[in-house]
């Protein structure tokens, strides 16, 4: 009873918190300065027509840098926590996998990984971008993982892809240091006419860079998870 | 506010209920993963301004002021950041959860008794 008292009281003081926000601030009817700059200078300075690209990938790089870093923190504690297989092994009773699924597979993979590998590359122009392209991977994989249950990733590859690609991310961002305005700055290349898909100066490079380490990082993890017999 | 942030906010709520009331780890870690969403809606919304359109030059915004036609990308771009590092936390919780099973063979949290007091 107590327990039950204290969990809706939590909840309520949640509610009280959050009533303010509701109730007291007004909605937005204008830019605040630092979007109204990048609105407006965005597309002549960096050329990319998707303007949220431009702020993950050119004016805010830093803090894709550290999200990039969170994520291979994460696929690294993941690793760390299941490197010892369990003592008491108790397997799934292991079936091949339907022949729906395998046909479907078969069909769908090939697509995947090209509309994957397009939306990374269109990231400066449609929505989208490396980490969803990353993740359109990573079901490609997960499909092939669940049609093909033999079949393992090789894991020292996914490693290294990802790491070279970790590397080129950092090098670009020096790059962008010494021929440009500052680390991770994209215009060391040429901008280029906007809409095409070679334009706004290296984002389509750092945000293919960004979609096959996120790619790979995740099938890493799914790998990881997969092999585990609990 | 708008009607998104406040379905947003009863998100958060739902999810803080969940993790609070259900004895099963894999249901607190759900509810943790509401809570994400929740906050994903209550950030969106804050970037929202109504009559205007997402960030992204094409031809339907052609020749008009950028600077009064587009919401504002920056409230985009954190939760495109919240989503990544959401989903690498929701990873990392699920491993913590097939380690605790290894260690009692349950999932309960009643079965996990050694800091009780």
């Amino acid at each position: 009873m107590a327990k039950r008292f204290i969990t809706l009281l939590l909840i309520a003081l949640l509610a009280y918190m959050f009533l303010p926000f509701i109730v007291e601030v007004d909605e937005t009817s204008q830019l605040n300065r630092v979007a109204e700059k990048y609105v407006t200078a965005g597309p002549l300075e960096l050329g990319a027509a998707n303007l949220v690209t431009a702020v993950i990938v050119t004016y805010r790089g830093l803090d894709t840098l550290g999200e990039i870093v969170v994520l291979f923190i994460a696929a690294v504690g993941i690793g760390f926590l299941l490197r010892k297989p369990s003592k008491k092994k108790i397997a799934a009773p292991k079936r091949s996998s339907s022949e729906i699924l395998r046909t479907g597979s078969d069909f769908l993979i090939p697509l995947l990984i090209l509309f994957g590998v397009y939306i990374f590359t269109h990231g400066h122009l449609t929505p989208g971008g490396g980490f969803q392209g990353g993740v359109v991977l990573t079901s490609a994989a997960l499909l092939f993982m669940l049609s093909n249950t033999e079949a393992r990733f090789n894991k020292q590859l996914t490693e290294v892809i990802e790491s070279v690609s970790g590397i080129f991310y950092l090098i670009i961002g020096i790059l962008g240091l010494i021929l440009a305005g500052g680390f991770l700055d994209s215009r060391f290349l040429q901008l280029g006419e906007m809409g095409r898909l070679f334009s706004a100066g290296a984002i389509p490079i750092i945000y293919s860079i960004i979609g096959i380490k996120v790619g790979m990082e995740l099938i890493g993890i799914l790998e990881k998870l997969r092999k585990e017999e609990i | 506010m708008t009607v998104i942030s406040i379905l947003g906010f009863i998100l958060i709520i739902i999810g803080l209920w969940g993790m609070l009331t259900q004895k099963n780890i894999i249901k607190m870690i759900i509810g943790f993963s509401i809570i994400d969403t929740g906050l994903h809606l209550v950030i969106v919304s804050i970037g929202f301004i109504k009559g205007r359109t997402a960030p992204i030059i094409s031809k339907a915004v052609e020749g008009l002021d950028t600077g009064k036609n587009f919401i504002d990308p920056v409230p985009s771009a954190l939760v495109l950041t919240a989503i990544v590092i959401g989903l690498a936390i929701t990873a990392l919780m699920l491993v913590y959860a097939v380690k605790l099973f290894r260690f009692k063979r349950s999932l309960q949290i009643e079965d996990f008794e050694e800091l009780k007091w």
